[in-house]
């Protein structure tokens, strides 16, 4: 095994192929990062959403957390499959990257939105009530007390789930996104040898994933409360 | 016309029901103090006249004026007139001080921010607190955070102002500053119910005194007669047992 | 969009699916156990041992943890023959999520290790315990609770993560769906119904494992 290795490290390490792990590389980042941002302000109107009290949004309020509740029990790689089925018959032509990123987004709004949650909900009630007092209304109160206050409990979990995402993505090599993981069986079925191959993705998302985790442990180690 | 006058206020949460029949009123400038064992409800009643928990019944009145506590215009209304300070956790943590104090005038009244900061140097001045005007709550003490808060309630001119136990939750070295800031309010004119243990101070400041047990008013009159002749027995209890320490 | 669902295509199979859910617990039970294994040597090493022990823990956990649980078993799925190891792929899936599974059990268990508070051990050794005594009565415990919950969320992770062994021909839960919507093409019924059971699956474990910690250790986790 070993021999075979060396032996064909050097036709492996081209700036072709090199080229094409980094389109790969950016794919995979490009929907961590788009659907980590569109969880991220979805799951901020849910988390606000299910704070609020208005009888007139029962109904959505229910529906939200039916969702919530619901795409937090299902594996990634069903809900990849689920949105792969539902949207391509509807919407012909469009791009396995876009699906793929469909799904990161149902998957991440859900999970984001209770980080979210938790960190409104860490908020003193009595700021609120301040607020209120003084003829704050609803968005005011959001946006000038809850949201600078909340941030530093949301940060740190949202930042670690990014980082975990990063990792889940790899399961959207099996829709056929050209992203790290199908990649690598591109590679491995063009004839090189699967450690190189796979190594070299697993080198890859190590690459991706190890700075980003180190950033989330030291946003977490500074921001932690007193 | 009495300022305010509340007529058979009651309040349930559930089952609970936390304030029985409430009635009590108050000429401009008096201040009226609150005082019985914990549970009566003095608190809730200070909630339930800023709006913050709904009453099941009865009637407020300011000015003459009713009051609807279902009414966001009605409130709007209500809270430009009466202000509240807390126990604890009043000011915005993510504000500096003047930002805190200036924060509603400017962004809610809608005042230009140099007349609002000007109004709010003075007030600061009165409390004492002017020369902290740049600090953040978590560089203050719990005693400066309330003068603070008070600060930020008179910024916006109340014609009442609601004091809920604001010196229970402070270190005792604390409490005199901010006792010495509130009798210094009381020659303002404006109309104060104050919930407060500091029997002392109660005594001292007060207009009228209001005993309250079990979500009821069980007597209500001048310092000297809650201290030192009440009528009632458990006014008499209340007031003996306190004193006792 | 002219789509009749037909559910009725799906249904009968149901005993089929449970069949798969069945494989997909015991693929998470197998897992989370040895992997369990793992956890506490390498929390010990990671906790008590030398500079070496260490650094092999810290690799091993900073490598698992960075990279994707699927292309870990790929590796050792296509690598391992041609190293001259034939493995069954059940078992290639297997030993790929246990050394997967291990990395993150390190962490959770290096934390409960790491949170026994000295004064804790002090007291013990005041009262003149023996140290297996502090072992038992006071070390242990203690790591238990702190634990309990997260290995508990780990473990429902896991039910979900084993979802990765349909893609290597395990016919668990997900891995049964796949034969079925390839052969009656209703791919969207077949699935929406394995995602209720998935549902239904981490619900009844994560509230029996709250039920079970608030009994035994009188853990206040939430239920539901």
């Amino acid at each position: 095994m070993f021999d075979r290795i060396l032996q064909e490290a050097p036709e492996f390490l081209t700036v072709e192929n090199l080229v094409f792990l980094a389109e790969a590389a950016g794919r995979t980042l490009g929907m961590t990062l788009i659907g980590c941002s569109v969880g991220m302000v979805l799951g901020l109107l849910i988390a606000v959403l299910r704070q609020s009290r208005a009888r007139a949004l029962l109904p959505l309020r229910a529906v939200v957390i039916l969702y919530v509740e619901t795409f937090r029990r299902i594996p990634f790689l069903v809900i990849i499959f689920i949105v792969l089925f539902v949207i391509e018959p509807l919407v012909p032509g469009v791009s396995l990257l876009g699906i793929a990123t469909v799904a990161v987004c149902l998957l991440s709004t859900a999970f984001l939105s209770e980080i979210v949650r938790a960190g409104l909900e860490a908020v003193p009630r009595q700021q609120v009530e301040g607020a209120r007092t003084l003829n704050f209304n609803e968005l005011q109160t959001l946006v000038k007390v809850i949201l600078p206050q909340a941030w530093r409990v949301i940060l740190p979990p949202a930042a670690a789930f990014v980082v975990m995402f990063i990792k889940d993505t790899s399961l959207a090599s099996q829709i056929g996104v050209i992203e790290l993981t199908f990649a690598g069986k591109m590679l491995v079925n063009r004839g090189f040898s699967p450690v190189l191959g796979f190594g070299a993705i697993l080198a890859s998302y190590f690459l991706l994933s190890y700075p980003l985790s180190r950033l989330a442990a030291a946003l977490e180690k500074r921001l932690a409360s007193p | 016309m009495h300022h305010l006058e509340i007529h058979n206020l009651s309040s349930a949460y559930g089952s609970h029901q936390i304030l029985r029949g409430v009635t009590l009123e108050a000429d401009r400038g008096e201040v009226i103090s609150l005082i019985g064992p914990s549970g009566s409800g003095k608190s809730t009643l200070l909630r339930v006249l800023i709006g913050l928990t709904p009453p099941t019944d009865g009637q407020v009145f300011v000015a003459g004026q009713p009051v609807d506590y279902m009414s966001r215009k009605s409130l709007r209304a209500l809270r430009n007139r009466m202000s509240i300070v807390f126990q604890q956790y009043n000011l915005f943590q993510n504000m500096t001080v003047m930002r805190n104090v200036t924060v509603a005038p400017v962004e809610i009244r809608r005042r230009p921010r140099a007349e609002a900061e000007r109004d709010a140097r003075a007030w600061l001045e009165k409390v004492g607190m002017a020369h902290k005007h740049d600090a953040y709550p978590e560089n203050l003490s719990g005693g400066q955070q309330q003068r603070v808060a008070i600060a930020r309630a008179l910024a916006m001119n109340p014609e009442i102002l609601l004091l809920d136990e604001v010196t229970s939750a402070l270190d005792p070295e604390r409490v005199n500053e901010v006792l010495d800031t509130i009798r210094s309010l009381t020659s303002e004119g404006i109309t104060m119910v104050i919930v407060s243990h500091e029997m002392a101070f109660v005594r001292e400041v007060s207009t009228r005194v209001a005993m309250m047990d079990e979500g009821r008013i069980v007597e209500y009159g001048s310092p000297a007669q809650i201290f030192d002749a009440p009528r009632e027995q458990r006014t008499r209890d209340f007031v003996s047992k306190i004193l006792r320490h | 969009m002219d789509y009749t669902f037909q559910f009725e295509q799906v249904l009968p199979q149901l005993p089929y699916l449970l069949g798969g859910a069945l494989v997909t617990l015991q693929i998470a039970f197998v897992t989370f156990w040895a992997g369990a294994v793992i956890g506490v040597g390498g929390a010990i090493a990671k906790v008590y041992g030398g500079t070496g022990a260490r650094r092999i823990a810290s690799s091993y956990v900073t490598f698992f943890t960075n990279t994707p649980a699927l292309v870990q078993v790929f590796l050792l799925y296509y690598a391992l023959p041609d190293a001259g190891v034939l493995l069954e792929s059940m078992t290639a899936v297997l030993i790929g999520l246990t050394l997967n599974a291990g990395a993150y059990l390190t962490e959770i268990i290096r934390a409960g290790v790491i949170s026994v508070r000295r004064s804790e051990m002090e007291a013990a050794i005041a009262l003149g315990l023996s140290r297996l005594q502090i072992l038992r009565h006071v070390i242990l415990p203690h790591i238990a609770r702190t634990i309990y919950a997260p290995l508990s969320n780990f473990f429902v992770w896991l039910v979900l993560g084993s979802s990765v062994a349909a893609l290597f021909g395990v016919e668990e839960l997900t891995g049964r769906a796949i034969n079925i919507s390839t052969a009656n093409l209703r791919s969207i019924e077949t699935f929406t119904v394995i995602a209720v059971i998935y549902v239904a699956l981490t619900l009844v474990a994560s509230t029996s494992l709250a039920l079970v910690g608030r009994w035994a250790f009188r853990v206040r986790a939430k239920v539901f």
